[in-house]
C-alpha cells in the first residue's frame, strides 16, 4: 500500500509557517543571501569534485607519443571494442532487468512478491569482485560443477572455459542491477496506478499504457540507474581482472604498473572521461523537455492478480534471478567460510566492522548533502552553470585507483603549497595533515560518489509537484525552513534510497580506502583486498561475507522505510 | 521529523562507541609492548609502506618489536599507488620503509628516487650481491623461483628442458600461463631479454602464445587446477603457489621441474628468480632504526619465519631449507642482478603486447 503523506505532514507542519517573516526580505536585511551562500557553496564543492580531474588532465603536460604508438600498434582497437560492447551490453542488461523485475513486483500480485520486492535488491550489498570470484570458483575447471560432470561421465566430459566474455558481462548485470531496480521501483511507486488506470479507461492495451505511459514517466529514474551501472563498469577492475578481460581501465593499470607511467594512465583515464562526458550530455539532450510530477491525491494501488501460470513464471523469474545473483553465491562464500574456519575473527574483527561502518555512514551524509545542494542549484542554474554542475560527478566513471591517486596528488599539493608554509610561519614542525587523513579518505568517497547520489536525488526532485513548494514560498516560507519543512520530508524516499547506495557502496570501495586510509583505519573490503590479491579467494570469504551482511544494514533500513511509506 | 532524527543521531553514537571500542581494544600489540618499552627507552614508531600482505608481514613486526622494543606500524597497498603515494608526499613523507615483491618495482623505487641507500655490514654479509642494489637502496628478503610446473599424468621430467623450449611447435596447445599483465611474468621475459637479446626472446614468447591451449589466468593457482583437470601439460609458476596448492591437495598429480640446468650460455643460465625486499625511504626520520629492521629481516630467525609463513626461499645462506622447500630438490638460479627485471621491464611488457601476450 503506498500512501504519499506528504500532504498530511504538511498541513501538521503547518503551524510554524504561518506568515510571519517574508522571504524576501532575508535578501534585504543581509547582504548576503541564503540563496547566494547555497550557490557558493555548490560552486566549491563542484571545484573541489574536480581537483583529482585536474591532477588527471595534467598528466597530458608530458609527452607520451611512443605509448600511444605501441597503444595503437597492439591493443587499442581490442581494447576500445571490448568497453564498448561491455558498457552497451550492461546498460542494456542492467535496463531490461532492473525494469522488467521493478514492473513485476510494482503492479502484480503473485506468490512471495511481499518479500520478493525487497529481497531484489540485496544483491546491492555484493561487491562485484566477489560474485566474480565465486563465479569462476563454482564453474571453472576445478569447481564443483564440472569436477562433479567430469566424475559422472568420466572422460567422455569436455571441460569448457566459463572465462568468456558473455560471463563477465552477466556478471557485471547481475551486480549493478539493483541501481535500475531500486530508482524505477520508487518511480513506478510514486506514479500511482490510477495514470495506468485512465490509461486503460481510455482505450489502451496493457503494452501500450506501459510504453506510453508508465515508462516515459519513469525514464529520468531508470536513465539515472543506467548510467550508474555503465559508469560502475567502465570504472571496474577486479571483475575484468579476474576473468583476464582486456578493457581501458585495464589498460590505464597496464601503462601505470608496466610501463611505470603515471602519465600515459593518467592520459587514458582522461580520455575514459571524454567518453563518459559525452555519453552524460547525450543523455541529457535526449531527455527532452518533458516534465512529470507526482500526482496531487493521495495514490493508492490495486496490484493485478495474475493467472496461476503466469504467477508462477513471475515467481520463477525473480526467484532465480536472486538466486543467481545472491542466494548461491552467499551459499559459496558461508561454505568457504565453514572449509577455511574463523581463525581470522580477533578482536580486531570488531574494529573493522565498525571503521567500515562508520566511514560508510558518514560518507552517505556528507555525498547526499552535497547531492542535494547540487540538485537545488542545479534546478535555478543556466544552462552553461548545469553542465558545471554535471562535471561535478565525472569522478564515478574513473577506476578507483586513479581517482584516488588524483585525490592524494592533491591533497599533497595542498600540503606542501598551503599547509606546510604556514605551518612554517606559525613555527609549529611541518608535517603532513592532509594525506593520510580521514578527511581525504572521506573527500575521495564522496568525489567518488556523489553521482550514485546525485541519480535518486535529481530524480525524486524532478518528480517532485513544484505546486507545494510554490504554494509555501506565497506564504512566505523560504531559505532554510523552506528546506526542513517542505523539501526534506518530500524528498525522504529520494534521499533515502541515495543514501543506501553510496552507504553500501563505500564500504565496498577498495583503491582509495587502500591508499587514503591513515593508519589503523582497515576495513573489511582492505582485508579482502589483502586474501584475494594474492587469489586467495576462500580465505577472502569470510570478510566477503561479513561486508555483505554489513551492507545489508541500510538496505534493510531501506526496505523498512519503504514498507512505511 | 523529530523523532527519526533522534533515532538516527543515536545509531551515529552508536557507531561512534564501536569504533572507539574497535580503536582501545588495541588491535596493535606493538602499541602495547611500545608502552611497555617507554619505561626503558623512548623509541620511535616506524612505518612501513608494504606491498606485502599483513598476514605475511604482521607476525615479524611483532616479534620485532617485541625483541627491540620499537613498535611497527604498516599500510599496505599494491605497489603502484604505495610508490605514488611516497612520491608525492617527498620529504615530508612518514614512511620509513619501502617494503614490497619484485625487483622491478623496488628498481622503480630506485628511479623515482624515494629510497635513501644503506650501508651496512650485516646486510652486505647477508644478501648475496645479485640480490640487491648496486648502490644499496633495497635488498632483497626473499626469494622466488618462477618455474615450470608439469601434469606428471602426462609428462616425464625428461620430456622438459628449458623455458624457451616450451615455445616449440611440439607443445601446441599444450602450455598454460597466466596473464603478462602480472609483474613476475613481466621479469621474467625481461631477464629472457637479457640473457637472449630482445628479437630471440620475442620469438620464444610468440612461440608460447601460439602453444596455449587456453585464454591466459589471472593467477598462477588457475594455472595448476587447469593443468590438472587435463587442459594443459605444463605451465610457469612461482613455487609458493605450487606449495600452498600442494598442501590443500597433497594428492594432485602435479610436480615442479627446474629448468634451464644444463647446458651452453642461456640454457644453462639457471631458473629465473625473483625477490621480495625493501629499502630505507628517503624522508624517513628514523633511518637508523629503518635499517635495524631491515636487518633483523635478513637474520636467520626471521628468515626461517619468512620461509615458513609463505614457502619462499630465504635469502641468507645460513639458513637451511625447511622440509617443504627441501623437497622440491635444489637447483641452479640465474645469478643475473635482479634488477635488471626493473631495468628491462618496459621492453618485456612491449614485448608481450607485441606478441599478443593478454
Amino acid at each position: 500500500m503506498v500512501i504519499d503523506n506528504s500532504s498530511t505532514r504538511l498541513s501538521a507542519s503547518q503551524p510554524p509557517l504561518l506568515p510571519g517573516s517574508p522571504a524576501v526580505a532575508v535578501g534585504r536585511r543581509w547582504p548576503i543571501t541564503i540563496q547566494s551562500l547555497a550557490k557558493f557553496a555548490a560552486i566549491a564543492t563542484v571545484l573541489m569534485a574536480m581537483m583529482p580531474l585536474v591532477v588527471i588532465l595534467l598528466g597530458w603536460s608530458s609527452d607520451q607519443t611512443e605509448v600511444w604508438q605501441h597503444l595503437i600498434a597492439t591493443q587499442l582497437s581490442t581494447l576500445l571494442r571490448n568497453t564498448v560492447v561491455l558498457g552497451v551490453a550492461v546498460g542494456i542488461g542492467v535496463t531490461l532487468l532492473g525494469v522488467s523485475l521493478a514492473w513485476l513486483t510494482v503492479m502484480y500480485e503473485f506468490p512471495g512478491r511481499r518479500w520478493l520486492d525487497w529481497a531484489l535488491m540485496l544483491p546491492m550489498a555484493m561487491p562485484a569482485y566477489v560474485l566474480a570470484f565465486v563465479v569462476l570458483g563454482l564453474f571453472d575447471f576445478a569447481g564443483p560443477l564440472q569436477q562433479g560432470l567430469h566424475a559422472l561421465l568420466g572422460d567422455r566430459y569436455s571441460y569448457f572455459d566459463v572465462r568468456h566474455e558473455v560471463t563477465v558481462i552477466l556478471v557485471l548485470v547481475l551486480v549493478f542491477y539493483p541501481y535500475v531496480y531500486m530508482l524505477a521501483r520508487s518511480a513506478f511507486l510514486s506514479q500511482g496506478s490510477e495514470v495506468m488506470e485512465v490509461a486503460r479507461v481510455l482505450g489502451a492495451t496493457r503494452r501500450e499504457a506501459f510504453f506510453k505511459i508508465a515508462l516515459p514517466m519513469a525514464k529520468p529514474a531508470i536513465v539515472a540507474g543506467a548510467s550508474l551501472a555503465v559508469m560502475e563498469t567502465l570504472a571496474d577492475f577486479g571483475t575484468v581482472a579476474i576473468f583476464n578481460y582486456d578493457t581501458f581501465t585495464t589498460a590505464i593499470y597496464k601503462a601505470w604498473f608496466g610501463l611505470f607511467n603515471l602519465q600515459a594512465a593518467a592520459q587514458l583515464a582522461s580520455l575514459l572521461l571524454l567518453f563518459v562526458g559525452i555519453a552524460l550530455v547525450a543523455e541529457k539532450q535526449s531527455r527532452g523537455k518533458g516534465r512529470f510530477t507526482q500526482s496531487a491525491r493521495k495514490q493508492h494501488r490495486f496490484r493485478q492478480r495474475l493467472s496461476p501460470l503466469a504467477a508462477f513464471a513471475a515467481t520463477a523469474f525473480c526467484l532465480s534471478i536472486l538466486s543467481i545473483a545472491f542466494i548461491v553465491p552467499v551459499l559459496q562464500l558461508l561454505h568457504w567460510v565453514l572449509l577455511e574456519g574463523f581463525e581470522a575473527v580477533d578482536q580486531r574483527y570488531l574494529g573493522l566492522l565498525s571503521r567500515t561502518l562508520i566511514l560508510g555512514a558518514i560518507a552517505a551524509f556528507i555525498t547526499v548533502s552535497l547531492a542535494l545542494l547540487l540538485a537545488f542549484s542545479r534546478r535555478s542554474a543556466s544552462a552553461k552553470m548545469r553542465t558545471f554542475y554535471d562535471i561535478g560527478s565525472l569522478g564515478y566513471a574513473l577506476p578507483g585507483s586513479v581517482l584516488a591517486v588524483g585525490v592524494m596528488l592533491s591533497f599533497a599539493a595542498l600540503d606542501q603549497q598551503l599547509i606546510a608554509p604556514v605551518m612554517e610561519w606559525l613555527g609549529i614542525p611541518s608535517r603532513q595533515m592532509l594525506v593520510g587523513s580521514v578527511l581525504a579518505l572521506i573527500t575521495a568517497y564522496w568525489v567518488r560518489f556523489l553521482a550514485v547520489a546525485n541519480g535518486p536525488v535529481d530524480s525524486s526532485l524532478q518528480q517532485l509537484k513544484t505546486s507545494i513548494p510554490e504554494a509555501a514560498r506565497s506564504l512566505g516560507v523560504s531559505g532554510l525552513p523552506l528546506l526542513w519543512i517542505i523539501y526534506l520530508p518530500m524528498l525522504r524516499p529520494g534521499l533515502f534510497t541515495a543514501m543506501v547506495l553510496v552507504f553500501v557502496d563505500v564500504m565496498k570501495e577498495m583503491p582509495a580506502t587502500l591508499l587514503l586510509r591513515p593508519y589503523g583505519w582497515d576495513t573489511l573490503a582492505v582485508r579482502i583486498y589483502e586474501m584475494t590479491s594474492e587469489g586467495e579467494w576462500q580465505r577472502a570469504s569470510l570478510p566477503a561475507l561479513s561486508l555483505i551482511l554489513v551492507g545489508l544494514l541500510p538496505v534493510i533500513l531501506a526496505v523498512r522505510a519503504s514498507a512505511r511509506r | 521529523m523529530m523523532i527519526p532524527t533522534v533515532r538516527y543521531s543515536l545509531l551515529f553514537s552508536l557507531l561512534f562507541f564501536l569504533l572507539s571500542c574497535g580503536e582501545r581494544s588495541a588491535d596493535n600489540p606493538a602499541e602495547q609492548s611500545h608502552q611497555a618499552a617507554v619505561d626503558v627507552i623512548e623509541q620511535p614508531e616506524l612505518l612501513v609502506y608494504s606491498a606485502r600482505k599483513e598476514h605475511l608481514i604482521k607476525p615479524l613486526f611483532d616479534q620485532f618489536t617485541v625483541q627491540t622494543g620499537i613498535p611497527v606500524n604498516y599500510i599496505t597497498d599494491k605497489e603502484g599507488p604505495l610508490l605514488a603515494r611516497l612520491q608525492a608526499e617527498g620529504d615530508n613523507s612518514p614512511a620509513d620503509i619501502l617494503m614490497t615483491v619484485d625487483a622491478g618495482n623496488l628498481w622503480q623505487a630506485t628511479q623515482i628516487g624515494v629510497l635513501a641507500p644503506t650501508t651496512s655490514t650485516i646486510l652486505a654479509a647477508n644478501v648475496p650481491a645479485n640480490l640487491r642494489d648496486e648502490n644499496n637502496h633495497w635488498f632483497a628478503l626473499t626469494i622466488r623461483a618462477r618455474t615450470i610446473v608439469y601434469s606428471t599424468t602426462k609428462l616425464a621430467s625428461g620430456d622438459l628442458s628449458t623455458y624457451e623450449a616450451l615455445a616449440d611447435s611440439g607443445w601446441s596447445d599444450r602450455l598454460c600461463l597466466r596473464t603478462s599483465k602480472k609483474v613476475y611474468n613481466q621479469s621474467l621475459v625481461a631477464t629472457m631479454i637479457a640473457a637472449l637479446g630482445e628479437p630471440r626472446a620475442e620469438a620464444v614468447v610468440a612461440g608460447w602464445v601460439a602453444n596455449l591451449a587456453l585464454d591466459p589466468f589471472s593467477n598462477d593457482t588457475k594455472v595448476m587446477e587447469a593443468i590438472v583437470s587435463g587442459q594443459c601439460d605444463a605451465g610457469i609458476v612461482n613455487t609458493y603457489y605450487y606449495g600452498r596448492l600442494m598442501k590443500s591437495k597433497p594428492e594432485l598429480p602435479l610436480a615442479l621441474f627446474w629448468p634451464n640446468q644444463q647446458g651452453e650460455g642461456s640454457d644453462g643460465r639457471g631458473v629465473h628468480i625473483n625477490v621480495s625486499g625493501a629499502g630505507v625511504t628517503k624522508a624517513s626520520k628514523h633511518k637508523q632504526q629503518a635499517q635495524q629492521l631491515i636487518e633483523w629481516l635478513s637474520s636467520p630467525a626471521a628468515q626461517v619465519m619468512l620461509m615458513d609463513l609463505n614457502q619462499e626461499y630465504p635469502v641468507n645462506s645460513s639458513v637451511a631449507l625447511n622440509a617443504e622447500l627441501a623437497s622440491w630438490g635444489e637447483f641452479t638460479a640465474d645469478d643475473i642482478n635482479v634488477g635488471e627485471a626493473g631495468r628491462l621491464q618496459v621492453q618485456a611488457v612491449k614485448l608481450m603486447d607485441r606478441v599478443g601476450y593478454r
